[in-house]
């Protein structure tokens, strides 16, 4: 049997057909939408190397299936940057060293993004880690990716006051 | 993991009526449920997504100032929603404490309840299991079982239920709005789910085609809002189910309890309401041996189901610590580590 489903990704519009139900939406970006910057890690919801935001919001795109999701805004890693300009959050894991080989990476920036919008952290190191617990960095990158989320939660509010005033 | 049959039903008569087919399960976020499948533990023949129905996501306050929770609502939105935080901030605590924010997200607070154990040997395909296969043993038993049940275990089942968020609900007497085949009915969160005795693959009163569709908070609920706390030990800061955790829930008038609600989690089955406990707090003043009596009534009925006799005392220790930290007040704002015995106050900072 096969499921019609559309998604909105990275701002794209798409129409997707599913002949399997079973599929994540994880294994749908990577292996039928080619998008792999998002990371498989293990699969089970531990590691958060999948976060994508679905409705504005970061989930573990290895625990949600694909046909659930219809109608579904999502946004990956692919979809951060405006072109060669990095996210303040991507510029910021950079600047402070938040990743060594880089593979939770993507799920880490998606998560801290995630964590801003929410707005439960503010500038409290203590808050940020905790909000981040859900990603996990076998290099042991925590210290660099701290400093990047509170460098990159201030740019981001200042920017939003920037805009406001 | 096996296939099975999508449904998108468009109400909830339509879910209970396709539910109620042999091998159907419910699908809300599937934070659990996908976990399971892809492990082989559930291979549920349909799934029911549920994630559309009409009218089970809402968080709505009732008139006699009770708090109906739908089925749906994802548990950061009730940890985050102010009023709620406001009047049961223990539960708010206990949710903040589970998971990660990326499940919190998604997950809701119907599958929170219904949410599996974890025990290593429910999850392992290979092992011997009762709940998986009913008489096929319980390789627990005699296994690595130092996280296990402490109270109302069998030989059958040794397993705990994982949830934090029960464990206050439990305290504060919840109810269950359950629609099934012969329509809506309650219970008493509490009465939900079951001991193993003989009979542990049957983990709750739900009949096939049951489905959950609120949680509801009584009004009284709200009277302990000034002294409730949730605290958990966990082998890791954050991000880990309880070794063992207690809500505390005091109503305290000039210096002396007056009511207090108590329940523990990680130590059986289902979350465990101290009510023997409660009853010995009342009237006295909340002082280290007042508590400390309390404590080792709540565990009097405890044996160790393995290695695990540490967790008889450990629960004991984790009670009187969150009854202290009732007895001194709600903080303002949930800790930064909700939850944590290790950031109890808000603002101190567990790694300096």
């Amino acid at each position: 049997m096969n499921f019609s489903i559309s998604l909105t990704v990275n701002g794209v519009r798409r129409e997707i057909e599913l002949d399997d139900p079973r599929v994540t939406l994880l294994d749908l970006l990577r292996e039928r939408l080619d998008l792999t910057g998002t990371k498989k890690g293990c699969d089970r919801g531990q590691c958060g190397a999948c976060t994508v935001l679905v409705n504005g919001r970061r989930i573990n795109s290895c625990l949600a299936l694909a046909v659930s999701q219809d109608g579904a805004d999502i946004l990956t890693i692919e979809g951060v940057s405006r072109g060669d300009q990095l996210h303040p959050m991507q510029a910021a894991f950079i600047a402070h060293d938040g990743f060594q080989c880089g593979f939770c990476t993507p799920g880490q920036v998606m998560s801290a993004i995630g964590l801003i919008t929410e707005g439960q952290a503010g500038d409290d190191p203590e808050r940020v880690r905790e909000g981040m617990s859900g990603n996990l960095c076998r290099c042991g990158a925590y210290a660099g990716i701290t400093e990047a989320v509170l460098e990159a939660q201030n740019t981001l509010t200042n920017s939003d006051q920037r805009r406001s005033a | 993991m096996m296939n099975f049959d999508y449904v998108r039903p468009a109400t909830v008569a339509e879910a209970v009526a396709a539910a109620s087919e042999k091998g159907a399960t419910y699908l809300a976020a599937g934070t659990n449920l996908l976990d399971l499948m892809k492990g082989g533990v559930c291979h549920p023949s349909r799934l029911v997504d549920v994630t559309r129905l009409p009218g089970l996501d809402g968080v709505e306050y009732l008139a006699d100032g009770g708090v109906r929770i739908g089925a749906l609502v994802r548990n950061a939105d009730l940890a985050h929603d102010a009023e709620f935080v406001r009047a049961f901030p223990s539960v708010a605590e206990a949710l903040l404490s589970g998971a990660s924010a990326q499940l919190r997200n998604a997950a809701t607070v119907g599958g929170n309840v219904l949410q599996r154990t974890r025990c290593a040997y429910f999850y392992d395909a290979p092992s011997a299991c009762n709940k998986r296969w009913p008489g096929a043993g319980c390789d627990a038993r005699h296994g690595e079982n130092r996280l296990h049940a402490v109270l109302g275990w069998s030989e059958a089942c040794i397993a705990t239920h994982p949830s934090d968020f029960c464990v206050p609900l439990v305290a504060l007497d919840t109810v269950v709005e359950i629609e099934g085949r012969s329509g809506r009915r309650e219970v008493a969160l509490e009465a939900l789910h079951r001991l193993p005795g003989d009979t542990p693959q049957r983990e709750t009163l739900l009949e096939r085609g049951d489905l959950i569709v609120a949680l509801r908070l009584p009004a009284e609920a709200r009277g302990f809002a000034a002294h409730a706390r949730y605290i958990k030990v966990r082998e890791r800061t954050s991000y880990a189910f309880a070794v063992v955790s207690a809500a505390a829930s005091l109503r305290i008038e000039q210096g002396t309890i007056r009511e207090a609600r108590l329940a523990l989690g990680g130590v059986a089955a289902k979350p465990w309401r101290a009510r023997a406990a409660e009853q010995v707090l009342a009237g006295v003043a909340p002082d280290a041996a007042g508590l400390r009596e309390a404590a080792r009534i709540a565990l009097a009925d405890a044996k160790p189901s393995g290695d695990n006799a540490f967790k008889i005392e450990l629960a004991q220790r984790i009670l009187v610590r969150a009854l202290t930290l009732a007895a001194a007040g709600t903080p303002e704002r949930i800790p930064a580590l909700p939850g944590s015995p290790f950031s109890s106050v808000s603002g101190v900072h567990h790694v300096a």
